[in-house]
């Protein structure tokens, strides 16, 4: 009988430290994304630094339109949104309309990736490469790594969306769904200070 | 039901409900249409609409922190929140810093 009683606690606390650790795992993954922070941060600061830098190619008025930058911003918000309501779905324990959610998310991310890379691609072939001024180099340094930051947290959905399938709402999956959450939401954040110090105090 | 209990605890962060991320979405696309329009159409003084157009940037990045990434003051957060304000503050230091270092150096070596 005894016995009984002390295998249940040990279980018990195994179960306590497999929480504790998930929600160490998340805390760890926002200590890196503050790093993150300061990685954009530097990125900013060069930015800033060399956006009158223009060596006589273009400057930042003569090629960013503005109403296609919206419609980018507004498919990254949008994601923000239904990533939002796939963790809701998770706190429910509603696996298909997790993977729903999940998948519209990606969806409308993707969907940002390639207005970016068209974006790029407009530019390169106009002859205004990172190569062109020192502006140029800066800006695409800037958005690149935040697309790289978004394709990057693209592929973990998709693979994530595999896992969920496999294994189901485990306690490990609902970690990690948490901490592609705080990602999700962390590169909308970056995004804001991108429109606004890039494009919108580009063209203002 | 002790699945879905662990699955709470797991989280780390405190989750938001379906009328929370609506708010936040519904502000932050509010938020986003003024200083596009402010820019697109301009109306107001150059310096105006800039300080307008990062004074909304602000503000959006504060409505996102608490809607979508449910930062707030509760206790199990308070780390959280010293690592975000500890790297504001790093941020701050690197990019004004920055910015005048570079902006004496133009001024004093190319402008004049």
């Amino acid at each position: 009988m005894s016995n009984i009683v002390i295998e249940k606690d040990v279980a018990h606390t195994q179960e306590h430290g497999h929480e504790d650790a998930g929600s160490l795992s998340v805390f760890g993954f926002w200590i890196y994304l503050m790093t993150d922070c300061i990685l954009f941060a530097t990125l900013f600061a060069g930015y800033a630094v060399l956006r009158d830098s223009v060596a006589g190619g273009p400057s930042s008025v003569d090629i960013f339109e503005l109403p296609y930058v919206l419609a980018e911003t507004m498919l990254l918000l949008l994601s923000s949104i239904t990533y939002g309501y796939a963790m809701l779905a998770m706190n429910r324990d509603q696996q298909s309309q997790v993977l729903r959610w999940l998948g519209l998310t990606f969806v409308l991310g993707a969907g940002f990736i390639a207005m970016e890379i068209n974006e790029f691609h407009h530019l390169i072939a106009e002859g205004y490469g990172p190569d062109r001024s020192a502006f140029l180099t800066a800006f695409f340094t800037l958005v690149g790594t935040h697309g790289a930051h978004v394709l990057t947290g693209l592929i973990w959905m998709a693979v994530l969306m595999v896992q969920i399938r496999q294994k189901g709402l485990t306690n490990t999956n609902a970690t990690r769904l948490s901490c592609l959450s705080l990602f999700w939401h962390f590169l909308d954040v970056v995004w804001i200070c991108v429109f606004t110090v890039v494009y919108l105090l580009g063209v203002v | 039901m002790y699945k879905q209990s662990s699955i709470h605890s797991s989280a780390g962060t405190s989750h938001g409900s379906s009328r929370s991320y609506l708010v936040g979405f519904l502000v932050s696309v509010l938020l986003t249409l003024i200083p596009f329009a402010l820019v697109m159409f301009p109306s107001l003084p150059r310096t105006v609409t800039a300080w307008l157009v990062v004074a909304l940037g602000v503000i959006q990045v504060v409505v996102h922190l608490k809607f979508f990434l449910h930062l707030d003051t509760a206790q199990e957060q308070r780390w959280n929140l010293v690592a975000l304000i500890f790297s504001a503050v790093i941020i701050l230091l690197l990019v004004g810093l920055s910015l005048w270092i570079m902006g004496s150096i133009h001024h004093n070596m190319l402008a004049h």
